[in-house]
């Protein structure tokens, strides 16, 4: 094999004597760098082996000095998290939702925690800035379906809309249409009415036939004028604030077919004190009652 | 003499494969008519179609043969098997612009989700899957298999082992492919990431790889030199420990022999692990030995250069073979896994920093007294580009499996612009350079149409890359800090919406990095494509280029 040993023109180092194809290699040692760097990268992996768990054994595994374990680590780092805001947290649980908000440290700390649980639960339906959504409501406008105190708006955090708790808040507006029990006519009649009371654009004559369905089949929940009642759940319908739309169109489609939106409840999904703070930042809002 | 018996020696291989293919065809027509689904009936008629187009294809060429039989002697007195090379250029080339495309839609769909077009078919869910296997396996893997296939016979003087087996190689490999691409549209996964073809295909892949092996091998065993060639070390680890992984990761049960679905012979936690023994060691040994065999072919024939050092190529492929394969677990940081496997996934990716950078020296040295040549020639300053950028990447993989770096990273968009740093800068340019190389000498032509054309696809692709990786480190480690970001009083400071609209500018980069990356590709297919036809761009030489014989008249040995 070394027959063919030859010095390289340009570098002047010698080759090993293989070729292949017209390549040949030179016979350069390993560069120092890279064979001191190779063997501290190693020495320094031995000792996080000593130090931490590393070689698994029989029925168990080395364990290292130092006795590490992530899970542990959390467990701890948690434990750490959660003392560090015990001394808030211990009486926001005991606390009354009124006693919270007279108390400014107490209520600036709910404001927070309300903010931070409500990013990570609530903004995918209600919005990043509660804005709502069509199908959803915008929680910073005085407009509420079942109540805008922190006690009703607690209540709705813990047990939801049409969930599946056996407290949830529950309401059924009946598909007038779809149920045959209002004619096409008379639908359109009442639209023209939701329409008019909301101070929009419309028909008086046909509106004032449907202040006559109106006052049959609507009043009863949504109030003579169409102020909405909060203990049934009856939006108020009386004002610009819309929850599926107040078109004539998507009035017309709420009418026929009925809505039928749903919010989870979270009593066994948060903690009390995090529905507190949430109720307290929801009633923070602007809207709140 | 030599020649008439290898062609003997292929008809009579011809033989038993048209009968196996005979009996595949009828095979697959039965599962068709048995198939539970219509995608499953649609991958069978695939198989059918293979097989019977198989049969035709035989029988055609033994009436061929009858006529002329001898095969033609080339370079260095040896009937090199070069049509299969020569396909799998074309292969390379086409699959490549098809994932990078793939690729694109992909990043613009992040950006723009409207671009799902709410179509099961067309769902980003889908399509990624389709875009990491065309590029991976579609253009990673014919690319590697054209390589080894030029490069083993050139360097053991040898013809291709097995008779027609190359070519059942190949076209096997090619119906791979589409089975698995098909396969992701339409809704067919095992849902393991690099590994979703389904429980027929992996067998399919099976067949076609042990082939592989056994072609590579018996053309080891026929060389006419004393000894083997480093870059065939390379690819033969390639091969075989990618046939292991394959094999152990995919092990699985399926519901029904007419059904697509199987389920995993692992669960929990040991799949995870397996699952990333396996995805860790495909960048290994598929992305890594597989490139590095290029690396250690076409970097010293287009520099003309010796090989820098063989003692630090003996000891960096056997570190790296013996490290590569227990860093699996850093994919799997602060999970289920225990914590002694995750020290060892970390150490031994630290260990693994220098055996990877000793194929870095052994490229970036082999240059010395070369190093003008960067200046005049475009496809080797791809080459050693595409080393700079297989030095950075396997620094930053070690970095990134640090607990306490891969804790902020993990999850996030580094990776993505990690995993590109490697596919694009190294993996993408080696193999450019590769196929620059290749074309001419396989078509026998003087050069390549145009080098010209080939500086642009240089810098055009070195844009692109650019704008990917950096865009995707500022997005993911900004995605980081966000996702763990606390207020004063122990609060989450974000929402994740809020981390995914932060991502949004990052991700209009990303995809016009990946936009220019496609373009410089199209490039290469075009300049490739009229150097198959033989055309010369009549065009200035480079500054200082002087004039000499082509290198690809030198190599093809005439």
């Amino acid at each position: 094999m070394a027959h063919n040993v030859e010095k390289d023109d340009v570098t002047g180092i010698e080759t090993t004597g293989h070729e292949w194809d017209g390549i040949k290699e030179l016979n350069n040692p390993l560069p120092r760098w890279w064979l001191w760097t190779f063997y501290a990268c190693i020495i320094w992996a031995v000792g996080y082996w000593v130090v931490y768990p590393t070689w698994p054994l029989i029925s168990s595994h080395t364990k290292g000095m130092i006795g590490y374990s992530s899970r542990q680590d959390v467990v701890d780092k948690i434990a750490e998290a959660k003392a560090a805001q015990a001394q808030y947290l211990d009486r926001i649980e005991v606390a009354s939702l009124a006693d919270i908000r007279a108390d400014t440290e107490l209520l600036n700390f709910s404001l927070a925690g309300g903010k931070s649980a409500f990013a990570v639960n609530c903004s995918q339906c209600h919005g990043q800035g509660a804005q709502g959504f069509v199908g959803y409501p915008n929680l910073n406008d005085d407009d509420w379906i079942w109540g805008g105190t922190p006690e009703e708006i607690s209540a709705t955090i813990h047990y939801g809309i049409r969930s599946a708790h056996d407290d949830t808040r529950y309401s059924v507006m009946p598909a007038f249409g779809k149920d045959g029990l209002l004619e096409r006519q008379q639908i359109n009649q009442v639209v023209e009415y939701v329409l008019k009371i909301s101070g929009q654009e419309h028909d008086e004559a046909t509106a004032s036939e449907g202040q006559t369905v109106f006052a049959e089949q609507c009043s009863s929940c949504h109030g003579d004028t169409g102020q909405g009642l909060h203990d049934l759940g009856a939006p108020r319908l009386s004002d610009a604030i819309w929850l599926y739309g107040g078109d004539r169109q998507a009035l017309r489609e709420t009418v026929t077919n009925a809505r039928f939106g749903v919010m989870p409840d979270w009593t066994n999904r948060l903690d009390e004190a995090t529905i507190k703070q949430l109720a307290i930042y929801v009633h923070s809002l602007g809207g709140g009652e | 003499m030599n020649s008439t018996l290898t062609a003997n020696r292929d008809s009579g291989g011809a033989w038993i494969m048209g009968v196996l293919f005979a009996l595949g065809s009828i095979v697959s027509l039965l599962w068709m008519a048995k198939a539970a689904s219509p995608e499953l009936a649609f991958h069978a008629f695939l198989f059918f179609a293979f097989f019977t187009l198989g049969c035709f294809v035989l029988v055609k060429r033994h009436y061929d043969m009858a006529e002329s039989p001898a095969v033609p002697v080339t370079g260095d007195d040896v009937g090199y098997m070069d049509g299969v090379i020569r396909a799998g250029a074309i292969a390379s080339t086409f699959w490549g612009v098809v994932g990078f495309i793939v690729g694109l839609v992909i990043a613009l769909q992040l950006a723009f989700p409207v671009l799902n077009f709410d179509l099961p078919w067309t769902n980003f869910g889908r399509l990624r899957p389709l875009h990491t296997s065309a590029v991976i396996f579609a253009f990673g893997g014919n690319v590697l298999i054209m390589t080894s296939f030029h490069v083993v016979q050139r360097t053991c003087k040898a013809r291709l082992a097995g008779g027609l087996a190359p070519w059942f190689v190949f076209w096997g490999y090619q119906l791979f492919i589409v089975l698995a691409a098909t396969g992701y549209v339409l809704g067919i996964t095992q849902s393991k990431e690099y590994a979703e073809p389904e429980w027929y295909v992996d067998l399919w892949l099976t067949i076609v790889w042990v082939a592989y092996l056994l072609v590579f091998l018996g053309t080891l065993w026929k060389r006419r030199e004393p000894h083997i060639y480093v870059a065939n070390w390379f690819y033969l680890a390639f091969i075989i420990t990618i046939a292991m992984l394959h094999i152990v990761n995919n092990l699985s049960l399926p519901v029904s022999l007419t059904g697509a679905k199987s389920y995993s012979a692992f669960s929990g936690v040991q799949d995870a692990l397996t699952q990333w023994w396996y995805g860790h060691n495909a960048v290994g040994f598929f992305l890594t030995a597989g490139f590095l065999a290029i690396m250690y072919y076409y970097i010293p024939k287009r520099a003309e250069r010796p090989v820098y050092s063989y003692r630090l190529s003996i000891i960096h492929f056997w570190s790296l073979i013996f490290l590569y394969i227990w860093a699996g677990p850093h994919h799997l940081h602060y999970t289920a896994l225990p914590d002694w496997a995750q020290t060892l996934g970390m150490t031994f990716s630290i260990m693994l920093w220098m055996p990877s950078w000793g194929g870095m020296i052994n490229g970036l040295m082999t240059l010395s007294g070369a190093w003008d040549k960067l200046r005049t020639d475009p496809v080797l300053r791809m080459l050693v580009t595409s080393v700079a950028f297989y030095g950075m990447s396997t620094f930053e993989g070690p970095v990134m499996s640090i607990k306490a770096v891969n804790g902020l990273s993990h999850y996030t968009d580094w990776t993505i612009g990690h995993v590109h740093s490697g596919a694009l800068g190294w993996v993408g340019m080696v193999s450019f350079g590769a196929l620059y190389c290749v074309v001419p000498i396989m078509w026998n032509r003087e050069r390549l149409y145009s080098l010209r054309l080939v500086g642009w696809h240089f810098w055009i692709s070195t844009i692109g890359i650019v704008l990917y990786i950096t865009s995707m480190w500022v997005s993911g480690i900004l995605q980081g800090l966000m996702w763990r970001a606390y207020d004063s009083l122990g609060f989450l400071e974000y929402s994740f919406v809020e981390t995914v609209e932060a991502m949004h500018p990052f991700y209009v980069i990303r995809a016009l990095g990946g936009a220019v990356f496609v373009a410089g590709s199209l490039v290469m297919a075009y300049n490739l494509y009229r150097t198959m036809r033989g055309d010369l761009r009549d065009e200035a030489p480079f500054v200082g280029a002087p004039v000499r014989a082509p290198q690809a008249a030198v190599a093809a040995g005439e």
